[in-house]
């Protein structure tokens, strides 16, 4: 089975609770899930306002899965795991989904 | 006191550049603050919207950023270059922005809270970018068919455009109207400021583009339904430019052609300016008459724009010089224009827009239409009879003296038509045949002339090598049957 490197983004406006509560966990969902081949770049859009074009960009936070391809859009605080894991295709859809 | 106008109190506006819209608004969208403009598919909501991005940008130095939530960016670039509007010039010249927004369901899970936090920002970096003063959103309520949650979608659009009222941006968001409201998903809640309506409607394969100020909070506005057009131009509103019967009244009097006329319209003929219908039944000559009408202005060096809705210029010019009015050599002279149109080419308010336009270039001192009731081929006698006034307004208020002829048949709308439009009219003058003997005995009266005495007398005419020529009054004439004096006074 190959193991494909998941490249991830993270997008945000400032450090708001959301966006705090976003990135803790990504971080639990990847070390429980994607030990040792996830990177997370965290894209603060105040800071860098003309990056939110380049991956259409409306909802924040927004999780991108850059790599592996095709892209996958997340939109919210992560906080549900299980559709974190069906958004990053680490878990099937289920059947009814 | 008096000067407690509503002009002081009239908020600031935006103007739109767009022909008719600033005048029916009284100086264009309420700046500052979002206005909806909703309408069914093709509709021209897009076309509004951009209109006021590029007169922005081009004409009132106030740049302007467009979001577009439509999934097809190739068809706005295409329609709008069907226009003339050149949007890679002016996002080239930093005049206008254009951000696609796509947003597509597939590709999106959704998880915990969100806001559209990234949505402000991008708009935000766009206004900051080019110093937008204007911002359209096109069409915004496509989010709701990408985002699960319309609570977080409602609330933010909420926001959104709080945010957009604080920075005093003049904001256009189109949206799709549905069944019985105004847009799909209501955003007439949270656009109060000013919401415009457009109607794209189809009645016997002739459509008619509509346009209503629905509202407009702190202004007055015209609230008709106002016809539009959209052609190379851009989008044209045609709003009805005298309300207020406010046109003057000039004493100066005009000839009809004919001495004797003018002798039985109180010595002078028409009052410059009026509106003169001349109606009859088929062969009775009324393009001859039109034309002695247009000969005379010709001979004082005025010029006369001469709108045919039957026959070709060529035919009604060799058919009156047969009749002895010679009316090329005004032609060629270029005192005399003609348009030669069939009515049901267009709709009314295309031709109402034509005939502006023509008027608009030409400049004449005076028009005929002939005949108008051809244009029923193409509208409801309402249509008809609105058309008609706005075209007289329109010529009133550029003392433009104006003659229709209308043919009179015994179909009843017809006569129904005439009865409508009559009201509007400042003089009337009928033609009728008859048959008496072996001949038909041509006659002519003057039903109504506001503002002058005129003559109580039927006269007869004949058809000479020097065209028509009244019979001497009291000479042979005959007094006309009482049923059809009475029928005409009906009219009235």
């Amino acid at each position: 089975m190959p193991i494909d490197k998941f490249e991830l983004r993270l997008y945000v406006a400032g450090q708001t609770p959301k966006a705090v509560r976003a990135f803790a966990n990504l971080r639990k969902i990847c070390d429980e899930h994607l030990a040792g081949r996830y990177s997370i770049e965290v894209i603060d859009l105040v800071d860098n306002p003309a990056l939110g074009r380049g991956d259409q960009i409306l909802a924040l936070p927004t999780l991108v899965r850059r790599l592996p391809t095709p892209i996958k859009k997340i939109i919210g605080d992560l906080s549900n795991t299980e559709r974190v894991l069906v958004g990053l295709d680490l878990r099937p859809r289920r059947a009814s989904a | 006191m008096a000067k407690h106008s509503s002009q002081r109190s009239e908020i600031a506006k935006a103007r739109t550049g767009i022909s008719g819209l600033d005048e029916i608004t009284f100086g264009g969208l309420p700046a500052g603050r979002p206005t909806l403009v909703s309408g069914g598919p093709g509709s021209g909501k897009t076309l509004l919207g951009v209109s006021f991005l590029v007169n922005g940008a081009q004409t009132f130095s106030e740049p302007g950023v467009l979001l577009t939530f439509e999934e097809n960016a190739e068809e706005l670039a295409q329609d709008v270059r069907s226009l003339g509007y050149d949007l890679d010039k002016l996002v080239e010249q930093k005049k206008l922005l254009i951000d696609y927004v796509h947003v597509d369901r597939s590709e999106i899970e959704e998880t915990g809270e969100y806001d559209l936090e990234g949505l402000f920002v991008r708009l935000e970096h766009a206004i900051k970018q080019i110093g937008a003063k204007r911002v359209m959103l096109d069409t915004i309520e496509t989010l709701f068919g990408g985002l699960n949650d319309t609570g977080i979608l409602r609330a933010e659009l909420r926001r959104l455009f709080r945010w957009l009222r604080d920075r005093k941006i003049t904001t256009v968001v189109t949206a799709e109207r549905g069944e019985q409201i105004f847009t799909r998903q209501g955003l007439e809640e949270y656009i109060t400021d000013a919401v415009i309506s457009l109607d794209h409607r189809v009645h016997e394969q002739i459509s008619t583009r509509r346009i209503r100020v629905v509202k407009y909070r702190g202004s007055t506005h015209g609230t008709n339904e106002y016809p539009f057009l959209i052609d190379r131009d851009g989008i044209n509103v045609l709003p009805v430019t005298s309300l207020l019967l406010e046109h003057g009244a000039p004493d100066e009097r005009i000839s009809s052609g004919l001495p004797a006329l003018d002798e039985m319209l109180g010595g002078q003929g028409f009052y410059r300016g009026s509106t003169v219908l001349l109606s009859g039944t088929a062969g009775t000559g009324k393009t001859t008459l039109a034309a002695h009408f247009v000969d005379a202005a010709c001979r004082r060096g005025e010029k006369c724009l001469y709108f045919l809705f039957e026959e070709s210029p060529q035919q009604m010019i060799r058919n009156m010089r047969s009749a002895g009015v010679d009316i090329a050599k005004w032609v060629a002279k270029g005192l005399l224009q003609f348009h030669a149109d069939r009515p049901n080419r267009h709709g009314l308010e295309t031709h109402l827009l034509t005939i502006h336009h023509t008027v608009e270039v030409f400049e004449p001192d005076v028009v005929v239409m002939d005949p108008i009731t051809n244009l029923l081929a193409v509208g409801t006698t309402v249509d008809v009879r609105s058309m008609l006034t706005r075209i007289i307004d329109y010529l009133k208020t550029r003392s433009i003296t104006a003659l229709f002829t209308s043919l009179t048949t015994s179909d009843q709308s017809l006569e129904r038509t005439e009865t409508l439009i009559s009201s509007l009219m400042d003089a009337w003058v009928l033609v009728a045949a008859e048959l008496q003997g072996r001949r038909r005995n041509r006659q002519l009266y003057v039903l109504k002339s506001r503002g002058t005495p005129h003559s109580d007398e039927v006269r007869d005419f004949h058809f000479t090598s020097r065209g028509i020529e009244l019979a001497p009054a009291h000479g042979t004439a005959t007094s006309a049957p009482k049923t059809r004096r009475h029928a005409a006074r009906r009219g009235k």
